[in-house]
């Protein structure tokens, strides 16, 4: 929809790749260091959170949250405008891969989804605050624009029956969009 | 800086058309805006960044950096909000300030509206009274907005409008499949549908094209330009004249007054931070409910120890907005078409005269629905998350109907607007701080309007049904926000006189929806640009070459 924001992003991932490969420096001050391809997130803490999301927009007939890109959404936003709530996810995933540890032994990316679905109720009774938050950013993520990087190839607006791509104009060409006379049955 | 004849604070509804009146007649006119000026090209479409949907910030301002309010819940607590929070009550900082990205809404209010007091008598505990102004003192001046801004629809479907002398400009777009759904089942309930007036071209009109029906209406700025605000009216006409200037990117610290106690011009931060002076015969304060009551508030000297305006404490008193309440209806077929506005239908039956109670309002359907905005409203029992919730957003996305509406609030003097001690902006100037609550009837006629809407829901074939509205901690005082400055003819119980000029200071004029003295039962955005053309005519009548008199 907007490839100028979509080169951004790239633009943006490259530059960190290539600024943890080519010095410690500039990471130095940014405490943990993400993992490849993640902008905040590192890969353990990137695999529960697609574990987590996956449970709140599972696959059906139509791609999961994580194969949307809603991981990706949330990973950039929270170096963006999510950063007031970086703390809240690190606590958060911790949570839950400590109670995927408790409840079933193993880290929760490796777990059936059913035991994954038993582990995000757990959070949604526990750790609400975290889990409402994780859950409104999902949503955003699969229901929202595709330029932030979730809501891949607008899969959600084709899920929805939504005119892909969005028509412009159309107006111009059916002039009866425009005449008031009888109702669109 | 060059002293000019009138500086105004704030290009938005109201400010625009101060700005445009005067400088059409002959006066020169600073016009200062804190926001950008954003074009039809800043649309972007994004579904999370708009001025409705909020979750990655406003579009069209304020940024979340640097510009906090607080308010303060009904336990007393108070929270430092962004402006992207609910609680913040945004409405815009731009040029066009909330018409820029407005649903469009271009109702007039009913004779009744301004006469509340009369009507019905003020409930213990409200602040409800008559406005010292009648429905036909503002006649001329709706007529005028309607056909300089640009208003189509069609209210010919209601005898509950009130007297007007001719149709609306334009004709309304054509009726999308809500409409043809829900008109038939209000008129089987006797009820009277009309085509919601709305500041939207159908047909070329003021030298723009029409709406194109786009998803992306309510809460962006509209891509083709077809949707009426000052921006694209009344504002490049004051520009036109040669005697406006439009500043952008200045946030006004207060305004200056003389050891007479007249104001000379306001003080205010360019766009480079710097703090500079404009000197002016006359202040115009348009920034919208919460901001000139702030601006107000800020402006303290010997002379005035609490604000302009401010000697009985009724500065910020009466904040109201609108109280939405109506239902959800879901539906075995598909009703939704994915045609913008997507609001197209509205019966005025019900914004006066239910027993026992104040007011009412008008109910509509709603806007076009974004997928991010149905997320939460799924039918009743619906899990929140999860397969189920998926399944039931492909399943209902296009089976529903929203019909909702603006209850008339009904005003209390301890809703209010104050400065807090503590919170300063990026500029060092104290915040707004919003307390208290509207009189809790609004809430009995709320509910009742919400078990109106579901009736109708359920006529036109709703299979489930869910109430909207709740109990609210906050005035809702967003983008309908009113009542700061209310005009009234006794000082002791009123800001501004009925030609909007502040009773204390008589070169300094309140002119926008602060000087509301009840919201009416509709969208207010028609009624604050007619009190501005109603309000300029009385200004420039007035105006006597280098002074008011």
């Amino acid at each position: 929809m907007d490839l100028g924001d979509k080169s951004e992003g790239i633009t943006r991932r490259q530059f960190v790749a290539v600024g943890s490969l080519g010095g410690a420096a500039l990471a130095a001050g940014c405490g943990p260091k993400s993992g490849a391809g993640w902008e905040f997130f590192t890969e353990a803490q990137g695999r529960t959170l697609k574990a987590i999301c996956d449970q709140i927009i599972p696959k059906d007939d139509f791609p999961s949250a994580s194969e949307a890109g809603v991981h990706s959404y949330i990973d950039k936003q929270l170096v963006r405008h999510y950063r007031p709530h970086q703390d809240a996810y690190r606590d958060g995933l911790e949570q839950a891969e400590a109670q995927s540890r408790k409840r079933f032994g193993k880290e929760m990316a490796d777990l059936e989804g059913a035991d994954q679905l038993a582990v995000v109720t757990d959070l949604e009774r526990d750790h609400h605050g975290f889990f409402e938050m994780v859950r409104n950013h999902t949503l955003e993520g699969y229901y929202g624009s595709p330029r932030h990087g979730g809501n891949r190839d607008e899969t959600s607006w084709k899920m929805l029956g939504l005119g892909d791509p969005p028509l412009l104009g159309r107006a111009q060409y059916d002039l009866s969009l425009n005449d008031p006379g009888e109702p669109r049955r | 800086m060059n002293r000019v004849n009138a500086v105004v604070v704030g290009a938005g509804a109201a400010g625009g058309i101060v700005a445009k009146e005067l400088s059409v007649a002959g006066l020169s006119v600073v016009l200062l805006e804190r926001g950008k000026w954003y074009t039809a090209a800043d649309c972007r479409k994004d579904d999370l960044r708009n001025q409705r949907n909020t979750q990655l910030g406003n579009a069209f301002g304020p940024e979340d950096e640097g510009t906090p309010r607080v308010w303060v819940d009904a336990k007393g607590v108070a929270h430092t909000v962004p402006a992207s929070d609910g609680a913040y009550s945004n409405n815009a900082a731009c040029v066009g300030g909330g018409t820029l990205s407005w649903g469009a809404q271009a109702w007039r209010f009913m004779p009744q509206d301004f006469k509340m007091r009369t009507t019905y008598g003020a409930p213990v505990g409200s602040s409800l009274e008559d406005w010292p102004i009648t429905y036909d003192d503002l006649e001329p001046f709706y007529d005028k907005a309607e056909y300089e801004i640009g208003v189509s629809g069609d209210y010919s479907g209601t005898p509950f409008h009130a007297p007007r002398k001719r149709p609306l400009p334009m004709p309304p777009l054509a009726p999308n499949r809500e409409f043809g759904i829900l008109e038939p089942a209000a008129k089987r309930l006797g009820l009277h549908p009309l085509h919601i007036p709305m500041a939207r071209n159908s047909i070329p009109y003021n030298g723009r094209g029409p709406c194109m029906r786009c998803r992306w209406c309510v809460g962006f700025a509209c891509e083709v330009d077809a949707k009426n605000g000052s921006q694209n009216t009344v504002i490049p006409v004051a520009l036109n004249t040669g005697n406006c200037e439009l500043r952008t990117e200045c946030q006004v610290k207060e305004i200056l007054t003389d050891e007479h106690g007249r104001a000379r011009g306001v003080s205010y931060f360019d766009e480079r931070g710097r703090l500079l002076e404009q000197l002016a015969d006359l202040v115009v304060v348009s920034g919208c409910a919460t901001e000139s009551a702030r601006l107000l508030l800020n402006s303290r000297s010997n002379l005035y120890p609490n604000g302009i305006g401010n000697r009985y404490d009724q500065v910020g008193r009466n904040l109201q907005g609108h109280y939405y309440s109506g239902a959800m209806g879901f539906f075995e077929d598909e009703a939704y078409d994915d045609l913008g506005p997507g609001a197209s239908i509205a019966v005025m039956d019900y914004n006066h005269g239910t027993p026992g109670l104040c007011g009412g309002g008008m109910l509509a359907n709603e806007f076009i629905r974004l997928p991010i905005q149905m997320v939460d409203r799924m039918p009743p029992g619906t899990p929140r998350w999860g397969l189920v919730h998926k399944q039931a957003m492909r399943k209902y996305y296009k089976r529903n109907i929203a019909v909702m509406g603006p209850t008339q609030q009904i005003p209390s003097a301890d809703a209010r607007v104050t400065l807090d001690p503590n919170v300063r902006d990026k500029y060092g100037i104290p915040v707004v701080r919003i307390s208290g609550n509207v009189h809790p009837q609004t809430y009995e006629i709320g509910a009742i309007q919400a078990k109106r809407a579901e009736a109708w829901l359920k006529e036109a074939g709703a299979i489930a049904t869910q109430l909207t509205g709740g109990l609210p901690e906050v005035v809702s005082a967003g983008q309908h926000q009113a009542g700061t400055c209310r005009m009234g003819n006794d000082p002791r119980s009123s800001v501004v006189d009925k030609s909007c000029r502040v009773h204390d200071v008589d070169n300094v004029f309140v002119i926008d929806s602060s000087v509301h003295v009840n919201n009416g039962g509709f969208n207010p955005g028609l009624t604050i640009m007619a009190i501005a053309f109603y309000a300029s005519e009385a200004l420039v009548r007035g105006w006597k070459g280098g002074g008011y008199r």
